[in-house]
């Protein structure tokens, strides 16, 4: 089951504002770039071309993995506004 | 401070089992409490296993075997040691009336928990987040909602495992990414007889399948199946530092997981109807923060109370709620919020199971870091091995082939390996009787 799949399974109420944002310069310096691979929403994606990170933040599940693992502690993460964001019905 | 407008006795902060039962505790002395709470409802934000346990829910509600939506009734405990191929299981049963624990769907029951909280007198704020704690000379004397401000005379942080407002009022530090573990799970529907079939369990009664080994193998991590009426929750946490260690993607692992040869019947034909992802904290009683300061109080997750060993934390959440409740009423009643009298909070836990049992397992998690290897693999193919070649049928003598098992055992890894692996297990256990 693609993670795509796994996400079509939950249920979001987006947000037109990204809750996570990054600190692009920090980005291009990173060597691990982890949360490319820790996240469990595949959220993170670094573009090779633009040398941007794209954040797909309304697939975030908001556990809060990528602030921690983050070794430059370069994103800022706060929680989606009331309203928004994830409701897990099966939790 | 005297804007009473917004101004009540106590806020909570999260609609969890720690911060309900903070809640509820307060409000039946009579005493005013707001909870606030960033999903639609409570619940809406929440992930575990999971089980509930009966004997300290019937603490906070003593009813709730009767009123609550409950799934299973948990009358078997199964663990499971798998390598890619094999799996060793060991399985406890005991039927009886009294269960110790329930599987639950968190949409449900904590939103069910709240209703109740909300019956007996707590005002229920939803879809809301509290941006920042307000504070005026050190002390914490209310919240700042994305909205307005609300002012109280005590509040108490059960904002989760995250907890940015513990950090932000001094009372924690940046957690590392060996001190929680994400986990991941996806539901299952099932149909109700299947589960009865396939865990050989009746209308009502469900189990706890805890499952070491594969596909974590040597990294820190535990997966597990829990029957809920008519769905399985399948999942498994990994320590968050071994994901980036080992540059692992969490969901590959979960899918290697449902793919096990002896889990795949499990799930077979069932309709995935959520995934989802939430962090549990690890790090013990080394990582508890400090728990009071004035005006503040600290419970649940956002405190890192979870016996991780024993699948413990929402027992945790309540009872550290109900706790740092009855010193929120002392607290009022003496008219004193300063931390003089919030450290009674602390004090209440340490005479509690819950800072003895993490007192017990204070050395568990470094031992298991330096020792995963052993503990999660090596020792797992070997007992895998062992009945390979116990119930194997070849015509050679078998006295040959134990010779060649213990022999492997023994000499397929430094002797020195083997001596710390008891060094640490010595270790552990002595520290739980200690």
């Amino acid at each position: 089951m693609s993670i795509d799949d796994k996400l079509f399974t939950v249920k979001y109420v987006n947000n037109i504002n990204s809750h996570l944002t990054n600190d692009t310069k920090e980005c291009k310096n990173c060597k691990e770039k982890c949360c490319t691979f820790i996240c469990p929403a595949n959220v993170w994606q670094w573009n090779n071309e633009t040398q941007t990170m794209t954040i797909n933040y309304e697939n975030c599940l908001e556990c809060g993995a990528c602030r921690i693992a983050c070794p430059k502690h370069s994103i800022d993460w706060k929680y989606p506004q009331g309203n928004s964001g994830v409701t897990f019905k099966k939790g | 401070m005297e804007n009473l407008k917004n101004k009540t006795k106590v806020i909570v902060v999260g609609g969890g089992p720690a911060g309900i039962s903070a809640a509820v505790t307060i409000a039946r002395a009579n005493i005013d409490v707001i909870l606030i709470e960033r999903g639609d409802f409570c619940g809406s934000k929440n992930m575990f296993g999971g089980a509930i346990y009966t004997q300290p829910t019937k603490e906070i509600f003593p009813d709730f075997e009767t009123e609550a939506p409950l799934e299973r009734k948990n009358v078997t405990n199964k663990y499971m040691l798998l390598t890619q191929s094999e799996a060793t299981t060991i399985s406890y049963n005991k039927k009886t009336d009294n269960s110790n624990s329930y599987t639950v769907i968190r949409g449900k029951f904590d939103r069910w928990m709240a209703e109740k909280a909300k019956k007996e007198g707590v005002i229920i704020v939803t879809s809301t987040v509290v941006t920042d704690l307000l504070m005026e000379n050190n002390k914490v004397i209310g919240v700042q909602t994305e909205l307005e401000k609300y002012y109280a005379d005590i509040v108490i942080l059960a904002d989760g495992v995250n907890s940015l407002l513990a950090k932000q009022a001094g009372l924690r530090k940046n957690l590392k990414p060996q001190d929680v573990a994400l986990g991941v799970k996806e539901v299952i529907k099932l149909d109700s007889e299947k589960i009865n079939e396939r865990f050989n369990v009746n209308n009502d009664e469900g189990l706890i399948t805890e499952i070491v080994g594969y596909p974590m193998n040597g990294m820190l991590g535990l997966g597990y199946i829990y029957t809920n009426k008519e769905s399985i929750s399948i999942g498994l946490g990994i320590t968050l530092s071994e994901l980036v260690d080992n540059k692992i993607k969490p969901y590959e692992l979960l899918d290697k997981l449902k793919e096990h040869p002896s889990i795949k019947p499990f799930i077979k034909d069932g309709e995935p109807v959520e995934y989802s992802a939430h962090l549990i904290p690890e790090g013990g009683y080394n990582k508890i923060p400090k728990l009071f300061a004035d005006g503040v109080l600290v419970v649940g997750d956002a405190a890192m109370l979870v016996n991780n060993l024993h699948w413990e934390g929402t027992n945790l959440a309540m009872i550290s709620g109900k706790l740092a409740g009855e010193t929120a009423i002392l607290a009022i009643n003496k008219n004193d919020f300063s931390k003089n009298t919030l450290k009674i909070y602390q004090k209440k836990l340490k005479k509690s199971f819950i800072i003895k049992d993490l007192m017990s397992y204070k050395n568990l998690m470094s031992e298991m870091h330096k020792r995963r290897y052993s503990f999660t693999d090596y020792y797992i193919k070997k007992l895998n091995a062992f009945f390979d070649v116990f119930t194997n049928v070849d015509s050679i003598p078998k006295k040959y082939k134990f010779r060649k098992f213990i022999k492997n055992v023994i000499f397929e890894r430094n002797i020195f390996e083997l001596f710390k692996d008891i060094v640490s297990t010595i270790k552990i256990i002595l520290r739980i009787f200690i």
